[in-house]
Order: C-alpha cells, then structure tokens, then sequence
C-alpha cells in the first residue's frame, strides 16, 4: 500500500515523513524516529504507558493511526527537560520514588504533566481519577500519586 | 494491522461516495476501529478519515436552549460542556465514564454511537435528551430519532455511504442523571446503564425519559414506565412502579460480566435511584 507524507513536529523538532497509514503514532515514534521513552504495554488502550501529548491533549498514542498526527505537535518523555534541567514532574517521580521497574513511568510522566499544565488545583481523588488510565505493573501508585501531588504544589506555586 | 487504503476528505460528499464503497471503515477517533483493526476483527480495505472535514465538531447551544454537538466532537469535550452538564446532565456523565482522559480527548461522540454497540456510554444520555440524529450522504440528507437509529448490537438505520454529522438535543431537562453499573471506578464497560429526566410543572411530572443501555440487543427507552410518571406527582411508590416497568422492557443477556437475572434487577433499582436523583436536580 502507498506510503503517506506526513509531517510531524515532535518535542519541537520537524520530521518530514513517509509512512504507511497502518503505522500508528507510537509505532513511528519509537521505530521511525526512534524516540524509545514512549512504551508500548497493552497496545488496546488499557494501560496508558504510550501516552503523549497532541497538542496539548494526553492521548494513547497506540491507538492514534500516524498518518493522523500529520501537522501536529506532539510531545514525549524526551521533550520534557530543558537545557539538562529535569522538567518539575521528573524530579518529583525521583525525589518520592514514584517509578519501580520504570515502564510505565513515562506514560504517568506525561498524562501528569496534561493533568497539571490543565489544572493543578485538582485535589488528590480527583488526580486520582484522572490517572485511572494509567496502570503500573509494580502497583508503586502510592509514590506515583505523592510525586504528582508534589509536582502540582510546585507549578501552583511558581506561576 | 492489514494494509489498507487512506483517504483523508474535506468534504462530506467526497467521504460519502468512498464511503459507500464495499470494504470502507469511517476513522473518526480511532479507539474502537484501530483496536479492531490491531486485532483482525476489523479488516478494511479502505480506512477514510473524517477528521479533515469542517464543521463536523464543537457544541452549540441556540436561544431556547437547544444544543447540537457535532459528531466527531470529543467525548472529553461532550463531558466538560457546560451547557451539556446543566441541560442535559445524564449525558455529561455518560461521556465522562468512557475510558481514560487520554481515552476521551480521542474519542468522539459520533462514533460512540455508529459503533453501536447497547453498552455505549454516550446512548442512555442522548435517549433521555431525545435527541435527533442527522446522517449525511451522497444522495442528501435525512434525521431519525435517536430511539430508532439501533437494529441489533454493531447494527444501525446507516445506509452504505450514510455519515452521521451531528447530533440535536431539542429537549432540555431540568433534571437528569446517569449510573454506570460497573466493577471499576475507571476503565471499564457497563454491565448496564440507566438515564432518567425529568421535567416538572406546579409538583407533578410534566415528561419523564428512561433510557437504558446494555439490557437488550438495542439501547431502548423505557417507555411505559415514562408514561406511568407522566401527570404524577412523584412518590416512592410511583418511582418504584416505574422500576418494574422499566425493568419488564428489558431483554437481557448473560455473559462474563453478570447474568440476565442480575441485570433486570438492577434496572428496577437503578431506574427508580436515577429518577429520584433527576428529580432532585430539578
């Protein structure tokens, strides 16, 4: 079947593309592109470890087909930190221990990181609930939740 | 994922005429249709986006309160209105249990409903809101009740080329309510799922609508029971009549997830909470 030009503008930088349309954005992600943080888990949508951010918005990227990310932007794990400096929800995964075996961290990194950029006034059952997408094998949701509650007292601080 | 054909139209005539070919799947969010098609239950030949089509998302209200949202609008979107969460709460709520937040910024409303499937979480809302349904295709235009839209489980009125395009909600509620009968709080499919609404004049019910999803090869209205409500002032006795009526209107199955048996039962008490809860949203 035809490849489809796609342009994508992934962590900031343009990749001008040819993909075949079966290729979802998780697959180019990691083997087009080759950005590896986002995880492939359950791949039905169950599990939330491939989740990144279209524009603005926490999708499962196992279930976005590539050729329909064409245009957007789209950010990942590699896109978060700054000039070396770890981006707020990062540190606070390591300063509380929030992460185990670590594969479904960047998929909680991200669906955090749009929860908080959206509201970080949330109170914990709300944030919660709002992570219910997201599944860790090693059950480590209890440092998972302090790391998230600590990286929103810090945005709602600082802004 | 077998190989397939893209398209990706700007017009509805153009994505109606390949759509009307054998073999051709609508994409709109991709949640049911790219899980399908990564499992081989859905094998399309052509795969033709709606995304790149104008005027087919976002929620407006007019002057006497009438909403119509658009079909490829965002689940999450449908849950976060604010004209939706006053005039049509059930509906808010049904769209708010799909899936995950990450789930919900893909998902759309229109394919909630084409992918008609009786457990749809959007379909109990939009039977209590009455809403119409307006399908779009190559041969023109034409609206159906959103009662009669559903044949069978993954069955709908849809005619080869025929596209949902939005849909209305003439009647505002001043009090509605959704449950998802569940095992998770998130992530899950309903075992079964019961709106009620309710409109009141002077302490009796000027109109009441039942709608319930995943108790029967349809989502249906449960209309006797709305016509017991109908002219009554509201008393426990009535609101329970009301649940056994609307518990008689169901054809349940068993399966994995609960047994005929349970399923009628909680009808009759899921119908009677979600109408005390409407009526004391009024």
């Amino acid at each position: 079947m035809a490849k489809h030009p796609v342009s994508l503008k992934v962590n900031g930088d343009e990749h001008d593309l040819l993909i075949e349309p079966r290729k979802t954005l998780l697959a180019v992600l990691r083997d087009t592109i080759g950005l590896t943080g986002t995880k492939e888990g359950c791949s039905t949508g169950d599990c939330g470890a491939c989740t990144v951010i279209v524009d603005g918005k926490a999708v499962t990227s196992c279930m976005v087909l590539g050729v329909t990310a064409s245009g957007k932007e789209i950010t990942t794990i590699e896109g978060l930190a700054s000039d070396g400096e770890l981006h707020p929800i990062q540190q606070a995964f390591i300063d509380t221990g929030g992460y185990q075996c670590g594969f479904c961290t960047p998929g909680f990194i991200m669906a955090s990181k749009a929860l908080v950029d959206e509201n970080p006034d949330r109170t914990e059952e709300e944030f919660r609930f709002a992570l219910g997408g997201n599944i860790c094998r090693c059950t480590g949701y209890t440092k998972i939740l302090e790391a998230v509650l600590q990286a929103a007292e810090e945005i709602r601080t600082n802004s | 994922m077998k190989s397939f054909e893209f398209f990706e139209p700007t017009t509805l005539a153009e994505a109606s005429s390949l759509f009307a070919q054998k073999h051709a799947q609508l994409l709109a969010g991709g949640t049911d249709l790219v899980i399908g098609m990564k499992a081989y239950t859905e094998t399309p030949e052509t795969v033709i986006s709606l995304q790149k089509i104008p005027g087919l998302d976002g929620i407006t209200t007019d002057n006497d309160k009438s909403i119509s949202i658009g079909a490829m609008t965002k689940v999450r979107q449908v849950e976060l209105s604010e004209d939706i969460q006053q005039y049509h709460t059930a509906l808010a709520e049904g769209a708010s249990e799909i899936g995950s937040i990450q789930i919900r910024n893909l998902a759309t409303i229109g394919g909630n409903i084409a992918h008609a499937s009786p457990a749809a979480d959007t379909v109990a809302g939009l039977l209590v809101a009455d809403a119409q349904v307006d399908i779009a295709s190559a041969d023109g235009e034409r609206s159906v009740p959103i009662n009669e839209l559903f044949t069978g489980p993954g069955q709908t009125v849809l005619k080869p080329g025929e596209i949902i395009t939005q849909f209305r909600l003439l009647h505002p509620a001043s009090g509605s309510h959704y449950i998802k009968h569940k095992i998770r709080e998130v992530m899950d499919l309903a075992f079964i799922g019961v709106a009620s609404a309710v409109n009141m004049q002077n302490g009796v019910i000027k109109e009441a609508r039942i709608g319930l999803a995943a108790v029967a090869p349809t989502p249906i209205r449960a209309t006797e029971a709305e016509n017991l409500l109908s002219g009554k002032t509201p008393t426990p006795e009535l609101l329970a009549q009301a649940g056994e009526a609307a518990a008689a209107a169901t054809s349940p199955i068993s399966d994995l997830r609960c047994s005929a048996e349970h399923r009628k039962e909680m009808v009759d008490v899921l119908t009677r909470r979600t109408l005390q809860n409407a009526l004391d949203r009024v």
